[in-house]
């Protein structure tokens, strides 16, 4: 084969190997920037291609592969990689090559994957990762060898480091190795495995002593848990305080350019399409994508670093007690942000029931969209004085609010545990608790980017969809011209509002409030303009707006609706977005219907009881 | 004797899994993840809550087992 015959068509790689091998720094650092990210067809795996260049000029394609213990799959991201390595995977062409990672400080259970993809008797490279780290803690790896052994390149690179993978890359440039010979059969990986390390690795002694110190104050019963409770606190105060700036920038942004578009269109149609719309829907979204990526920052970190696995260790039992895993921790704290990141990050979570039960409650997390209602509401029905010499009744409410949803969230999950009982017994755990390590500034930047584009591609197109069919919704038909009341009323979303009044009315609803809660599924906060329009209030500016608008609804609803209302907002599936994130990772519509049905319920019956009680008592 | 019942900081030798039911695939796993006969273990910590889940060193890699998959480990004690 000559190079220019060769360059002609592309080598396809596959990365291979067990979890935190460092095989997306390796994919990282081969690829750059020139990665896509997608989904494999109805399933929630994620799909990473990437491609580049060899020095020859050859074209390399190379797809990163979910890590993997083994090819008997326990999870869908297992299936993935079995299935790929295999060849019958329906989406995917048999790779060229298996690239196959194995950290160098991880040897004893990276080697015998390596050994069971050797039985596949593809032509094979192993890569013997973090060479660095191996360096450090004084291991000593014979490749040559190793490579003698098993019959195919074995090379050492440090993903992390600029010129770490220069002996890959020309390794690949050569000429390919040939199918990997098989063991012979029925040979035991674990014996082979052993027999391998005595051959070609010295190994002074098998942990970190540095990562055991660590440790021992990090998973420490106490102490422990006073260090988790301090890392949540710093990251969700970083993610409120330092978003802030932003999100006003956002929002600036987007109602000026809704204001230089109202005022250089003609008033009509168009102009409102675009700035009621699409500006004030997908803006209105768009707002929280600070917060969204400040949050995935901080877990990335967490991730990268090797805290998470621990965090999972200490909550584990804790969560199981509550019908959940250790694994669902992250998503229900990401969800205090927003629901979306929090149901995205259930990626790591291995059990479809688990899985599905942690996206169920996610979204009962107060999320930072249903502040503005809280505080509309909080402020028009909660009179704002000191109970108990120190503590705010107004800041008390809203502290109990957030207690419903967590409550809330346990007791849906406990029931679910009790009622799949049988099923949720054997819910396997065995978590691989990673060394410790300094995050890499690139590989967080570029997941940063990638998490960030999952949401800009849901708010272009999804959310603009709903923003313009809400949109379209509340605004025909347009009224005649002698309509004295607010437009809205008149429109679809005014009659639908007025036809759900019906089943609203047993939970203390007006129809005023179920026509606003129409534009509200675009975006909780939307709710707040909704009102503002059905109650046809215009202030001078919107803090105006507001104190005209809790006025009008103190003097209009009666306490136990604020409450029922309020009680609705706890529960309620109404975001749309939400809604479509959960289509997205669960693949199903059923599920989804599922999920949309039972939160719907549970909220009505909040609300139902909570209206009861408060009329009752008032 | 098994995993579970080891204190922390124990070492001991793995003698073989116990599996639950023809296709237990929690045995299945932990084999893969190195829990062999002959293996060196090592209980290295517990979980704040009832003591569970267990952080155990097999090889040159820690899990965290519950006590459940723990259990599966039948180990005879002392070092290796
Ligand atoms: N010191 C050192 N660290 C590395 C090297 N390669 C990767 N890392 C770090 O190891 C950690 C895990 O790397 P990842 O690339 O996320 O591992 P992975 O194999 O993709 O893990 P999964 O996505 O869970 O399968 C990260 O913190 C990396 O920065 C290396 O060669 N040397």
């Amino acid at each position: 084969m000559d190079s220019t015959h060769v360059s002609a068509t592309p080598l396809s790689l596959a990365l291979v190997g067990n979890p935190n091998c460092g095989k997306t720094a390796l994919f990282n650092r081969l690829t750059g920037a020139r990665q896509k990210v997608a989904n494999y067809a109805g399933a929630t795996v994620e799909r990473k291609e990437g491609f580049f260049v060899l020095p020859s000029g050859r074209h390399v394609r190379v797809l990163d592969l979910p890590g993997a213990y083994s090819l008997s799959a326990t999870s869908p991201d297992e299936a993935v990689t079995r299935d790929v390595c295999l060849g019958q995977h329906p989406d995917e062409q048999r790779p060229d090559l298996l690239l196959c990672v194995a950290d160098a400080t991880n040897l004893r259970l990276h080697l015998r994957f390596v050994l069971e993809l050797r039985r596949l008797g593809r032509p094979m490279v192993l890569a013997l990762n973090m060479a660095d780290a191996a360096e450090r803690r004084g291991i000593r790896i014979d490749a040559k060898a190793l490579e003698q052994e098993l019959g195919f390149p074995v090379i050492e690179t440090i993903a992390v480091r600029k010129h770490g993978t220069a002996a890959l890359l020309a390794a690949l440039d050569g000429r390919l190795p040939g199918p990997a010979e098989p063991l012979p059969e029925g040979t035991d990986l674990h014996a082979e495995t052993r027999r391998l390390l005595a051959a070609a690795v010295s190994m002074p002694s098998p942990t970190n002593p540095t990562d055991a110190a660590i440790d021992r104050w990090v998973l420490h019963p106490v102490l422990g848990l006073a260090i988790l409770a301090a890392v949540m606190l710093v990251v969700f105060q970083s993610v409120y305080a330092w978003a802030g700036p932003f999100s006003d920038g956002i929002e600036a942004g987007v109602g000026a350019l809704g204001e230089w578009i109202s005022s250089t269109l003609p008033e009509g149609m168009l102009s409102s399409l675009l700035v009621d719309g699409v500006i004030a829907g997908v803006g209105g979204v768009l707002v929280f994508l600070p917060q969204i990526l400040i949050l995935f920052f901080f877990i990335l970190l967490l991730e990268e670093s090797g805290y998470l696995p621990r965090a999972a260790f200490l909550l584990d039992r804790f969560m199981v007690g509550a019908g959940l895993s250790g694994r669902a921790f992250i998503p229900m704290l990401s969800s205090f942000a927003c629901a979306i990141p929090g149901i995205m990050a259930t990626r790591s979570i291995p059990n479809p029931r688990d899985r599905f039960l942690t996206i169920l409650v996610a979204p009962m997390m107060t999320c930072s969209a249903r502040l503005p209602v809280y505080a509309l509401l909080i402020g028009a029905f909660i009179p704002d004085r000191m109970v108990g010499g120190i503590f705010n009744l107004q800041g008390l409410t809203l502290f109990g609010l957030y207690m419903a949803g967590i409550l809330g969230a346990l007791v849906v999950a406990w029931v679910a545990r009790l009622m799949g009982k049988r099923a949720s017994d054997e819910q396997a755990l065995m978590l691989e608790i990673p060394a410790w390590r300094l995050p890499n500034a690139k590989d967080v930047l570029l997941g940063l980017k990638e998490r960030g584009m999952i949401f800009l591609r849901r708010a272009g197109t999804l959310i603009l969809a709903i923003s313009i069919v809400l949109w379209v919704l509340s605004t025909f038909p347009t009224p005649p011209e002698d309509w004295a009341r607010p437009a809205i009323e008149y429109s679809f979303a005014g009659r639908i509002g007025h036809a759900l009044a019906f089943f609203f009315e047993p939970i203390g609803f007006n129809w005023q409030i179920c026509v606003a809660l129409i534009p509200g599924l675009a975006a909780r906060e939307v709710a707040v303009a909704g009102l503002a329009s059905v109650y046809a209030i215009a202030g001078a500016d919107e803090a105006n707006t507001e104190q005209i608008l809790a006025t009008a609804l103190h003097n209009e609803w009666t306490l136990a609706t604020a409450f029922s209302l309020l009680a609705w907002y706890v529960f309620a599936p109404q975001c749309m977005a939400t809604l479509a994130v959960v289509r997205r990772e669960t693949s199903s519509w059923r599920a989804t219907a599922i999920w949309a049905g039972l939160l719907t319920a549970l909220a009505y019956g909040a609300a139902f009881l909570t209206y009861h009680l408060t009329a009752a008592l008032t | 004797m098994n995993l579970s019942q080891l204190t922390p900081g124990a070492h001991a030798t793995v003698t073989r899994i116990s599996e639950l039911s023809s296709e237990d695939v929690v045995a299945h796993r932990l084999r893969d993840l190195g829990f062999v006969a002959g293996e060196p273990v090592s209980l290295v910590a517990l979980g704040p809550f009832g003591s569970d889940p267990l952080l155990v060193q097999v090889g040159y890699t820690r899990f965290a087992l519950r006590r459940s998959e723990a259990a599966r480990v039948e180990v005879q004690p002392g070092k290796a």
